[in-house]
């Protein structure tokens, strides 16, 4: 398809040092020179900017866990609190559930139903299990007394543990929301592009609990 | 049932809030009704409202911004003639009432102000310049602006249901926690806040995919408009910043919602955490509303010197220096909390560093201008007037970076006067030079030029004379948010500024008299080619306004200020180009998400802010259940065909050759 | 170079202004009202420039017209770092309206130069000029906030006085830990005395500010900061808070009342006659939420009552407690 010619006034006015007509300059224009990248880049890069802004807010809950983390105002600490075996216990589930959503992947793209629904199956069953030890450890904490209005280091745990909980429940809402779509339309190629995304989100989360428990757990029950 | 909800929430016994809230819920009604009674709403609806076009999502953006910079202005006038009257007496505002009025005042004008106006001129202009048909993501660009609609509804609902904020446009804790502030005013801060800064985070995504990731073919990084570098770099500092508000909000939201002990007086809460994590977000904000600015100027300073910008590849490495040195200067809004005289000596040192990569785009546009041949068209006008009136705000702003000025000068109405002098400098001045300069391309007309050069030197006037006073008041130990004073020095300076913001006044009247009689007068105005400013990139090779696909044909950019060299060439040859051969067009599909979701989500922070916790799960499912209809739906894309972009672009042809025609021979 | 009888002055202050500019000590020989284009020469000038409006008022562009040390010091910061920077602004504005008349369409002589985009030696300069500028102010910035860090003790061969000031809604106590004695809403000090303060908030965030003196500080319920100020003469100043504080915030001034060192035993002895005492209940009844309090003070404190509200054994002041139609919608402040 032609296209309108646009050929700068002065040849360099910038000083760029561009040689307009050489044909490595053509090819080292990239995609810009092909024209519009395809929807699936795209999209991609878009939910990367926005798992990348993501992780900043959770940034800000880590910076003001640091700050607080001595805030006990004679409550329990973090010692006193944790059980590192359904930390690790929890560990295990959301890395497996990582795998699982990678395979999940694999089969959306193959086209592939068991391998599909199989793996997003295993992957909400993890994922639930990693939901329902955190929720009963929120739980026993609050039946014990330390609970997030009991000091500002529990509100501040409560708060970044939590906000990746709620990542991991609307993760799982978003989850079954997929496959229902898979159900209900195939493996159509904005649907597959979602999947794309969801498996990122659902990486991101992974990486964002490795430093919860290192940060949280590890440091709050070693230190 | 309702929560805290009653009807002794409307201000029945208070006259100033109970008459202006009832004129503009009057006003707001009667537009209405005119839009349904005079059959336009389906109109409205279709082109408008459920629109994923950015050239419409841009002027809706601006539209918004404009009325709520009116909105915010009236809140200045009642502050400069509160302090005006009370000398001594009580004044016309008791404290309660003046104190929502200057909270209202700093969160509209920037949240719901300024932020509107550079996104919606980012919105509209940067595909367009980039030479694509829309943004990488048509229709979260609506929902972007519907919840930042939100937000601003959220705000001028306490006028009339409830009461705003009393805490300042940050709220500091413990002035902010439920123990001090009780009421329903700070709820409503934070929950408008927090749903316009989805919008927002929506915004920055697009924008940063579209400009790395969107070009016409040809169109490499270093051949983009600048323009579209200050709003790649305003969009990445949103991208990185909004979330630190949206936590440090939230966090504040816990505490006062459940309990929490974030920044409260007791068990262990840390105040000065709010202080250093909301202006780790509030020292980029400022830099988020300043680049597209700067970006304007660049276009303007150009254009309309007939010049290319003097130095582009130092601007962009400028530009890309601001925008990281603008997260690591925070701490110059607190010197006086007591952090110590390393850490103060070290975040003043940074803070004037940021002046030199400022300093020399100031210098670039001086050298665009050498050597030109300038035209004093409105935009131009308010371009020098930014030049000199934020190079001296920028001055005092050095001088506060100073710790130990700042120990004197800090929360005075030299602050106030240095911040306004920098954003009325840049970001309204350049919000102005955007608005006349685009809005041919956008409406295919021009503005009324008298009238626009009134409102320039009326405004240009008026803030002199608001803040220069203002300036020697706050060298005279007058500090701010004083709703009366007894200190006779401060009188004459006080109302000196009054007298300002009268001269002020006259000029958002003439801005506003300058968009009806533009209206009335547009055949006389009609922009016939498209290119009414004789202008350098890509926007002024569309039709005004541009078809729904910007471009027939996409542009092959060969080099930079690539519309100009098309140009020169049509002019060598005496005539165009030759005709392009026409393709069907894919363009997305009209969604009413957007409005959807932002209906669920006023409801959904109206509940918070009252209690009304069913509401609150009704209104999320709602929010759910609309993206899963939005998800669902099979069609996403219309086409166009190629018989009708043909004629589209015909017409813009035969204009344009008739321009070339008229020009024959002429260089 | 520190002698004994002049107060605290900056080392950068030492360096700027040598012999050629004078005495710049604020020394407490000149109290005339129109004093403030201080000394000679350029100075002079300089000041003339902006403060010529000022005259007007009769000079009650108080931080330009400083009473103390510190105070002295941060001004002549504030004025040297405003000169430096008018040295690249002044002609960046020059040049600014002298490029875009020049250079209008109108005119004919002006060159036009319709290509030129780049120049390598302009780049340079206009990168070098400022970052030289910067690295001189950078070098004020360190120099000046080590100097007039507020918690760093004035020199001085008079022992300091210290007093422990507490914001409340809305009003200012301050109390004399070595006199035992308090007052609220006026802050009575010994001229020509350095005075450290300790400072903290009964409730919400405030800052300590007598603008004549010098520095403000911020204060903080739970928290201590530190402040040093001297005032050299005789004189009454303005105080207030600076942090916005709440509904009362506009009545939270206090006088500051610098007497010499006799009058101000003697102010001591008299306050210990008469007027109620400072205890836990006091305090307490103290921090309820109040507006527009005239001075007055206590004729004893408690011993470590200061510490008490540090350490929150006082517990912060209440919030509001009326309210339209209740205080959860809408708060007021009980007048």
């Amino acid at each position: 398809m032609t296209a309108v010619d646009a050929t700068a006034g002065g040849s360099d006015p910038y000083r760029l040092g561009h040689d307009q007509e050489s044909p490595t300059r053509q090819r080292t224009l990239g995609h810009a020179d092909r024209g519009l990248v395809s929807k699936r880049i795209v999209t991609a890069f878009g939910f990367w900017i926005f798992l990348l802004s993501d992780i900043i807010m959770f940034s800000a809950f880590f910076a003001a866990y640091a700050v607080l983390v001595g805030e006990t105002a004679g409550g329990p600490s973090g010692r006193e609190l944790f059980n590192l075996n359904n930390v690790g216990i929890e560990t295990a589930a959301l890395l497996l559930s990582s795998f699982t959503v990678g395979l999940a992947g694999i089969g959306a793209r193959a086209q592939s139903g068991s391998w599909f629904y199989g793996a997003m199956t295993a992957t909400f069953i993890l994922g639930a299990v990693f939901l329902s030890i955190e929720l009963r450890e929120f739980a026993s904490m609050i039946a014990r007394g330390a609970g997030p209005t009991r000091s500002a280091f529990l509100s501040a745990f409560f708060t970044l543990v939590g906000c990746h909980g709620l990542h991991i429940t609307v993760g799982l809402l978003w989850l079954l929301t997929i496959m229902a779509q898979v159900l209900a339309k195939g493996y159509r190629a904005d649907i597959l592009r979602r999947i794309l995304c969801f498996g990122l989100f659902w990486h991101a989360l992974d990486i964002i609990w490795v430093g919860i428990f290192t940060v949280v757990y590890l440091m709050g029950v070693a230190l | 049932m309702f929560g805290k909800l009653s009807w002794a929430a409307i201000p029945f016994d208070q006259p100033i809030p109970l008459i202006a809230g009832s004129i503009v819920i009057f006003v707001v009604l009667a537009v209405i009704a005119w839009i349904v009674l005079s059959g336009h709403l389906p109109y409205l609806w279709r082109e408008w409202v459920t629109s994923v076009d950015h050239k419409r999502i841009g002027v809706m953006y601006v539209l918004l911004g404009l009325v709520m910079l009116l909105r915010g202005f009236i809140d200045a006038i009642m502050m400069r003639s509160q302090q005006a009257f009370a000398y001594r007496t009580p004044g016309y505002l008791p404290p309660e009432h003046y104190d929502q009025i200057f909270s209202a005042h700093g969160t509209i004008m920037i949240f719901f102000g300024a932020m509107p106006l550079v996104i919606g001129l980012m919105n509209f202009v940067v595909p367009l310049q980039l030479g694509v048909r829309d943004v990488a993501f048509p229709t979260l660009n609506s929902v972007g602006f519907w919840l930042t609609a939100t937000g601003a509804l959220l705000v001028n609902l306490s006028l009339v249901i409830g009461e705003f904020s009393r805490a300042g446009w940050l709220p500091y804790p413990p002035l902010s926690e439920l123990t001090y502030s009780p009421g329903v005013g700070v709820d409503y801060y934070l929950w408008a806040l927090e749903i316009s800064g989805v919008g927002t985070l929506l915004a920055g995504i697009n924008l940063i995919t579209t400009i790395l990731k969107l070009h016409a073919p040809g169109m490499t990084y270093m051949r983009m408009p600048m323009f579209c570098w200050t709003a790649l770099a305003s969009n990445l500092l949103i991208v990185a910043a909004f979330p630190i508000l949206t936590a440090t909000l939230t966090m504040l939201v816990l505490d006062r919602y459940f309990g929490f002990h974030f920044f409260t007086n007791e068990a262990g809460g840390n105040m000065m955490m709010f202080v250093n994590l909301i202006w780790a977000w509030g020292h980029p904000e400022v830099y988020i509303l300043v680049l597209p600015a700067f970006g304007v100027f660049s276009e303007v300073v150009s254009t309309f010197s007939r010049r290319p910008l003097f130095g582009y590849r130092s601007m962009v490495a400028a530009t890309m220096a601001i925008c990281i040195i603008s997260f690591t200067v925070w701490l110059h809004h607190f010197f006086t909390m007591g952090g110590g005289a390393d850490v103060n000596a070290m975040f003043g040192i940074a803070s004037m560093i940021i002046a030199v990569p400022t300093g020399v785009k100031i210098f670039n546009w001086l050298f665009t201008m050498y050597g030109g041949r300038i035209v004093y068209s409105t935009p131009m006008l308010w371009a020098i007037g930014f030049m000199v009136t934020f190079v001296i705000g920028g001055m005092t702003g050095v001088l506060l970076a100073m710790p130990p000025a700042d120990f004197v000068l800090h929360e005075s109405l030299f602050l106030v006067a240095h911040f306004h002098n920098v954003i009325i400098g840049s970001v309204l001045f350049g919000a102005f030079a955007g608005y006349a300069y685009w809005f041919p391309k956008a409406f295919g007309f021009r503005l009324h030029e008298g009238l626009g050069k009134a409102a320039f030197w009326l405004t240009l006037v008026g803030f002199y004379v608001v803040f220069v006073p203002l300036y020697i008041a706050g060298l005279s130990g007058m500090t701010r948010r004083l709703q009366h004073f007894d200190v006779a020095a401060w009188r004459p300076w006080i109302l000196i500024a009054a007298i300002g913001i009268l001269i002020m006044a006259c000029a958002a009247a003439c801005q506003i008299a300058q968009l009806v009689v533009s209206i009335r007068q547009r055949e006389a105005l009609r922009d016939q080619t498209g290119d009414p400013w004789n202008g350098r990139s890509l926007e002024w090779a569309t039709p005004s306004p541009p078809p729904a696909f910007n471009f027939a044909v996409l542009p092959n950019v060969r080099g930079e200020e690539a519309y100009w060299g098309m140009k020169q060439r049509a002019l060598e040859q005496a005539k165009l180009g030759e005709e392009p051969a026409y393709v069907d067009i894919e363009m997305p599909r009209n969604s009413p998400t957007g409005f959807v979701c932002a209906f669920f989500a006023t409801f959904m922070g109206f509940a918070l802010i009252w209690h009304i916790w069913w509401m609150v799960g009704l209104a999320a499912l709602g929010a759910y259940a609309t993206f899963v209809v939005f998800a669902w739906r099979d069609k996403d894309e219309y086409i166009i065909p190629a018989e009708t972009v043909a004629r589209i672009d015909r017409v813009n042809r035969s204009a344009r050759n008739a321009v070339l025609a008229r020009h024959e021979g002429a260089p | 170079m520190n002698t004994p009888e002049q107060p605290q002055q900056s080392r950068f202050g030492a360096l700027l202004h040598a012999a050629p500019f004078g005495n710049l000590n604020g020394s407490a020989d000149n109290l005339e009202p129109l004093r403030c284009p201080r000394v000679l020469n350029a100075r002079t000038a300089r000041c003339a420039v902006f403060l010529a409006p000022l005259l007007l008022t009769a000079c009650q562009v108080v931080v330009l017209d400083p009473k103390g040390p510190v105070g002295l010091a941060n001004k002549t910061i504030l004025i040297d770092s405003l000169a430096i920077m008018l040295v690249i602004v002044l002609p960046t504005l020059v040049a600014t309206l002298a490029f875009a008349w020049w250079f209008r369409t109108s005119n004919a002589r002006a060159f036009y130069l319709p290509e030129w985009a780049y120049s390598g030696r302009i780049e340079m300069i206009v990168w070098s000029i400022p970052l030289m500028v910067i690295m001189l102010l950078g070098g004020v910035a360190w120099i000046g906030s080590h100097d007039l860090d507020p918690a760093k003790p004035l020199a001085s061969t008079t022992p300091a006085l210290e007093v422990q000031a507490v914001s409340l809604d809305w009003k200012w106590l301050f109390i004399y830990p070595s006199q035992g004695v308090a007052s609220v809403n006026r802050l009575v000090v010994p001229a020509g005395a350095p005075i450290h303060f300790s400072l903290t908030s009964a409730s919400v965030m405030n800052a300590f500010f007598v603008p004549q003196l010098g520095s403000m500080i911020a204060t903080m319920n739970g928290m201590t900061t530190q402040l040093n100020l001297q005032a050299d003469a005789p004189g009454t100043f303005h105080g207030l808070s600076s942090q916005f504080s709440g509904d009362g915030f506009s009545d939270m001034h206090f006088d500051v009342l610098a007497l010499p060192a006799e009058q101000f035993t003697a102010w001591i002895e008299a306050t210990r006659k008469t007027g109620p005492i400072l205890t836990p209940e006091t305090y307490t009844a103290l921090t309820r939420q109040s507006v527009n309090i005239r001075p007055f003070t206590f004729r004893a404190v408690t011993a470590g009552l200061f510490q008490q509200i540090i350490t929150r054994q006082l517990p912060p002041g209440p919030g509001p407690e009326a309210g339209r139609p209740n205080p959860s919608v809408s708060p007021r402040t009980e007048k």
